[in-house]
């Protein structure tokens, strides 16, 4: 009867042991799951990832609506939270469809219903990130990624710089606006070159982030319609006689002066200062 | 040399002929793969009647259908799914409450075909021997991930579901996802009888929960008839449930089949030599008391 007693309690105490580890290891990989691929995209109106990884219940029905292929449910060896759907933009982005098939085929809310607008979408942001092989940066004239967004002259600008190396040209630096783009990877999928030098990245990786105690200055005056520090006192100086403060910040003047300390060639005020 | 044990249904395939003696197998693997084959028809065929898969889908553009155990772990998860996601569940469950929680197990799970297969194989095999899990382990492991989804916020059985894993992979790809299945099987043919949805399966053990309460049972209405065979008993995936109902006559047991891990396979119908077995309510009394009450009111 001991012995049944010990079996009985070696067993239960096997169950135990072995249901808690399975629980650790359980919670461990889904702590390690949270951590999406740079190259993973959610589909639009995706909550935070972390979020997402509550709501989403990985059916498939925005895969099915999807009117371009661009969504797929993550497979065993994707390295992305089994089941759940994402997107390659340089395989196939996502086309902004003006219905948004995707959210309103999610039954869960993991695709927030509040996006009726999909400019409003944040799949993720652009970055330019290898200027060193993007054409237009090397001076010539590609614009490919700047021609195929749907936000054209909003979410990527062309922007004129001198162009250093040849002297006489322009180069036309394509330019992405965070607070307009919508991570549709439109221009990841069309970078004509090998390997895309402009990515759609998550936003987590994409994004940085000001100090949260940190004020816009001009912002807040806009908002404010004043500044909102007061205006600076005027300045007082307590001067010899005769002498006045140049009014440019260029050195101390004689009153009735006109003529200025430095003279027409800066080159003689040079060898002025360098004589014994 | 032993002999070699008589494979349990020879003697009801003899009485009932080999068609009636496999009724409700053929029945359950023609629903569960009717099913397969309709979730299938959309991306094969282009023929959408269906959308999504066992987690969630929808049918006909109408009806949503969602799993409550997924849905219950996003809950402790703390998202509040938007409703169609909810009444999903709520049908489905009302479904299961009606027809046996397990019926799920036994005429939808694309699993149960895995690991029938190598339950019948491991009893052609005559492979015995294994290890010893307990078959409450699943009640454990089904409350520890409610647990630990609500602990880390993240529905975490389905990141390693082989039941979800085996039917999306089926229908949105797979990849080497076959390898956990192939794992299940192995597991099943040579370390453990039954060991997946019988001790580990918290799939099986939430839809079990569910059957507590379940309408639809096995009934061993016409127990007296039992030779002791024990044919019913080798095929059954969950032999535990039938010893009272089936033996339990003097203690007062009713012959109805209450246990809810019962999967309502109806196996047990179809090998007996006798027709002990038949399907009923919960509510269905004994047919035998029944017989008994009816003939003394006739008096
Ligand atoms: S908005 Fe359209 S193209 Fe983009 S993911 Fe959704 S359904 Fe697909
Ligand atoms: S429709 Fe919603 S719940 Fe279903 S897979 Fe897509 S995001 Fe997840
Ligand atoms: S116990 Fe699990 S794997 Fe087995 S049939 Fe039921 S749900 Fe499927
Ligand atoms: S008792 Fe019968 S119906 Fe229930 S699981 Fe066993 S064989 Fe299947």
């Amino acid at each position: 009867m001991d012995t049944t007693r010990r079996r009985f309690i070696g067993d239960a105490a096997r169950t135990a042991g072995g249901v808690a580890l399975c629980g650790l290891g359980l919670g461990l990989y889904a702590r390690r799951s949270t951590s999406l691929p740079a190259q993973a995209l959610r589909p639009p109106g995706a909550i935070t990832e972390s979020e997402f990884l509550a709501a989403c219940i990985r059916c498939g029905l925005c895969v099915r609506d999807c009117p371009y292929d661009t969504l797929q449910l993550a497979q065993f060896d994707d390295d992305i939270a089994i089941g759940t759907p994402w997107f390659n933009a340089r395989n196939i982005p996502c086309e902004m469809c003006e219905d948004i098939p995707c959210v309103a085929a999610c039954p869960t809310g993991a695709l927030d219903p509040a996006l009726t607008d999909i400019d409003a979408a944040r799949m993720g942001t652009a970055v330019l990130v290898d200027q060193e092989n993007c054409l237009n940066y090397l001076g010539l004239r590609c614009d490919v990624c700047y021609r195929v967004c749907p936000l054209i002259d909003e979410a990527i600008t062309i922007e004129w710089q001198h162009n250093a190396r040849s002297g006489k040209h322009s180069r036309l630096l394509p330019t992405v606006h965070a607070d307009a783009c919508t991570g549709c990877g439109k221009c990841e999928y069309a970078c004509v070159l090998e390997e895309a030098a402009i990515k759609v990245l998550p936003q987590r990786v994409a994004r940085g982030a000001g100090g949260r105690h940190y004020r816009i200055g001009w912002e807040e005056k806009a908002q404010a319609g004043d500044s909102l520090v007061p205006a600076d006192p005027e300045h007082r100086y307590n001067l010899p006689e005769g002498l006045d403060y140049d009014y440019a910040g260029e050195g101390l003047i004689r009153e009735g002066d006109t003529a200025t300390p430095f003279a027409a060639d800066p080159l003689e005020t040079l060898n002025r200062e360098s004589a014994p | 040399m032993t002999q070699i044990a008589q494979q349990p249904g020879t003697d009801a395939i003899a009485a009932k002929g080999w068609l009636l003696a496999h009724r409700w197998l053929l029945l359950r693997r023609a629903s569960q793969l009717g099913i397969l084959g309709v979730f299938l028809l959309g991306p094969w065929a282009g023929i959408w009647i269906v959308q999504g898969n066992l987690n969630a889908s929808l049918t006909l553009d109408i009806l949503p259908l969602t799993d409550p155990f997924v849905l219950l772990q996003s809950l402790a998860a703390r998202h509040v799914p938007e409703l169609t996601a909810i009444s999903g569940a709520l049908i489905v469950t009302a479904f299961y409450v009606l027809v046996g929680g397990r019926a799920y197990c036994a005429w939808v799970c694309p699993v149960n075909i895995v690991t029938d297969t190598a339950g019948w194989l491991r009893q052609r095999l005559g492979l015995t021997g294994g290890t010893r899990v307990t078959n409450r382990t699943r009640y454990w492991l089904c409350g520890t991930i409610l647990l630990v989804s609500a602990v880390t916020g993240i529905i975490t059985w389905e990141l390693v579901n082989p039941v979800s894993m085996l039917h999306r992979g089926l229908i949105f790809g797979m990849s080497t996802g076959w390898a956990v299945i192939l794992g299940i099987f192995v597991f099943d043919l040579f370390v453990s009888r039954r060991g997946w949805c019988g001790h580990l399966c918290p799939v099986g053990a939430f839809y079990s929960v569910l059957g507590r309460v379940a309408v639809l049972r096995v009934n061993a209405a016409r127990r007296a008839q039992c030779n002791r065979c024990m044919d019913c008993i080798q095929v059954c995936p969950e032999p535990q449930v039938l010893k009272a109902p089936l033996f339990g006559a003097d203690e007062g047991s009713g012959s109805i089949i209450q246990s809810p891990n019962c999967t309502n396979c109806g196996r047990c119908i179809d090998v007996c030599s006798r027709d002990v077995f038949q399907f009923g309510t919960r509510f269905s009394g004994n047919a035998e008391t029944r017989l008994q009450f009816a003939k003394e009111t006739q008096r």
